[in-house]
């Protein structure tokens, strides 16, 4: 078919945006392949947004190009907007008038006639468990149930990429939970789904691809297992009651996970990494041989700001840049 | 070619390259259904095309009628087509300040990334002014009939009507151009009001300009404001097209051919 000369739903090459002096995307690449979830991941302020705009061609790149199913963004974009749904990180539908009012004039600008727009609005409404709400004005709407209706908006064309800004951002755990069973069905009826987070684990939850961004550059990209592979699987945190035996309980870690734990020295707490749940009771018992007492004990999964220390040797917020550097250097030998 | 599976409605339907004339109309007439369908939820929006009609009608008539015409059934011909161009004129600001606020919103970046005519949210805009513009228009005859006006225009009164909804039209693509420029909605609408107060007050719209200081008169003479207030009360008092319409009409289109192309890029240019 034609209309789908290439392999990819994304190609980027080199995408640049400034805005003033601030360099907000500096040369991302991405090769996302169709039906499949991509995963952008990144703190506040990376440039996950501003790549998204220039992708569905709401900002013209200041460099590079991108393509999607093969047509050029800038120069196509009338073709480029038949192809996607952005679905953005603030709800972007009409807040004065109600959910069934917002599908019926998105339906109409799409073409649909009154009569099969107000169908398929009903159907998406349905679909998305807002159909008791129809009727209602959105700005009476929660936070997820906006999301949803957004969500809906950009289906009514029923495009084969959809863009999804931040979808989950500020909901509670359970819409969240929704959001993810969504997004999900929407891969398993073909689409292709790029997805911004500032969360680990929503990528790992949903991507089958994903990059980590930061400051306008692509710092690591692969599969979920891949990223996680840099960080090790998950952390140990221990408490010691006695802070003097802080160096006696590290040189155990060491020898018994094989791991160097950072030293939060105040609080004499120790965050090691932890390959192998096994070895944990190992080296329990070892402390406890050691007459070394714990206060506390949990294990950590890996954090965004982890993958993010140990990509890029910053933390994921540029604010805590210089803390996070100086926390490295506290890490004992 | 490897299956890539696109979902069923754009796989029977080719890829267009560029938006049809019709489907811009039918565009611009859906972004005004959308502007009807929010008026039904901010009545708000209403009250000047509403109560200014119905509470300054009479006021003026009952408050300037005895000082300037000597009584207010002689005053009515010469206010309400005045009162009528003022009300009118003024509410197209409405416009500019409207599309600041629209495009501030979330839901204008949907319209951006859908493929639709640029222009659709504009032309909706300003589409459904022309209906505010009618309502005040239809309400202001109205109230000038029931404080005892009797027009002998006949049907040159619809004309009259016409005549003064198309300027106010005309004006709207001016402040469309502001509320695209401007950074906030109070901007459009303090800088409207600050060009459209002295204009239509310092004109013929309530005085006779006969009235006024000499230097005055002079500025209230090329007002295009009184040119408009002219052709109105020929119009709907004596039913004739007089010099007065064909200059008011000549300037409305300039103002189209100036401010529309203007405004259209400057727009594109935003959205």
């Amino acid at each position: 078919m034609s209309d789908t000369k290439s392999e990819w739903a994304i190609e980027a090459d080199g995408l640049v945006k400034t805005f003033g002096s601030n360099r907000a995307v500096d040369g991302v690449d991405l090769r996302v392949k169709p039906g499949t979830v991509y995963g952008v991941l990144g703190p506040n302020g990376a440039g996950k947004t501003t790549t998204i705009s220039m992708l569905a061609t709401l900002l013209r790149p200041d460099g590079g190009s991108a393509r999607i199913f093969g047509h050029d963004v800038v120069h196509e974009q009338h073709v480029i907007r038949q192809l996607i749904g952005v679905t953005g990180q603030y709800a972007s539908v009409d807040e004065k008038i109600s959910g069934i009012e917002n599908l019926i004039v998105f339906g109409r600008l799409l073409g649909l006639s009154h009569k099969a727009a107000k169908r398929k609005g009903e159907e998406l409404l349905e679909a998305f468990d807002l159909a008791d709400a129809a009727k209602r004005p959105v700005d009476k709407y929660s936070g997820g149930m906006r999301r949803r209706l957004d969500l809906a908006s950009s289906l009514i064309a029923q495009p084969p990429l959809i863009f999804l800004d931040e979808p989950t951002t500020g909901l509670d755990p359970r819409t969240r939970g929704q959001m993810w069973d969504v997004i999900r069905g929407l891969v398993t009826s073909g689409s292709t789904v790029l997805l911004t987070t500032q969360y680990l684990d929503e990528a790992d939850q949903l991507a089958s691809r994903i990059a980590v961004i930061d400051r306008g550059h692509v710092v690591a990209e692969g599969t979920a297992d891949d990223l996680k592979g840099l960080v090790g699987t998950a952390s140990l945190l221990l408490r010691l009651a006695d802070p003097e035996q802080t160096e006696a309980a590290v040189t155990s870690i060491h020898q018994v996970l094989g791991s160097t734990a950072t030293v939060t020295p105040e609080a004499a707490r120790l965050t090691a990494p932890m390959s192998d749940p096994e070895r944990v009771t190992d080296l329990l018992i070892r402390l406890r041989e050691q007459g070394i007492r714990l206060t506390e004990m949990s294990v950590q999964k890996p954090t965004l700001d982890e993958v993010f220390l140990t990509i890029t040797g910053h933390g994921a917020s540029t604010d805590d840049a210089e803390a996070s550097d100086d926390a490295k250097e506290k890490v004992s030998a | 070619m490897t299956a890539i599976p696109l979902p069923a409605k754009l796989q029977s339907t080719e890829l267009r390259t560029h938006v049809s004339v019709r489907e811009t109309v039918s565009q611009s007439l859906t972004m005004a259904f959308r502007a009807l369908l929010r008026l039904r939820r901010t009545p708000e929006q209403w009250f000047d095309v509403v109560l200014q009609p119905i509470i300054f009608t009479p006021m003026f008539a009952f408050i300037f009628g005895g000082a300037i015409a000597g009584g207010v059934e002689a005053y009515l011909p010469m206010l309400i087509p005045g009162i009528l161009v003022q009300t009118v004129v003024t509410t197209s600001i409405v416009t500019g300040t409207t599309l600041r606020e629209d495009m501030e919103k979330g839901v204008f970046d949907r319209f951006r990334t859908m493929p639709i005519a640029r222009i659709a949210p504009l032309a909706g805009a300003l589409l459904t002014d022309s209906i505010r513009y009618a309502i005040a228009t239809a309400l202001t005859f109205l109230m000038g009939w029931i404080v005892g006006w009797r027009p002998e225009g006949g049907w040159a009164l619809l004309l009259a009507a016409l005549l003064v909804i198309f300027t106010a039209w005309a004006l709207s693509w001016v402040w469309a151009l502001l509320g695209v420029l401007a950074r906030t909605a109070g901007a459009v609408q303090g800088i409207g009001l600050m060009i459209l107060f002295p204009l239509t007050f310092l004109s013929n719209a309530y005085v006779p300009i006969d009235t006024l200081p000499e230097w005055l008169g002079v500025f209230a003479e090329w007002n295009p404001i009184s040119h408009l207030v002219t052709a109105t009360r020929e119009l709907a008092n004596a039913g004739t097209v007089g010099t007065e319409f064909w200059v008011t009409l000549a300037g409305a289109a300039v103002i189209v051919a100036v401010f529309a192309p203007l405004t259209v890029r400057a727009y594109m240019r935003k959205a």
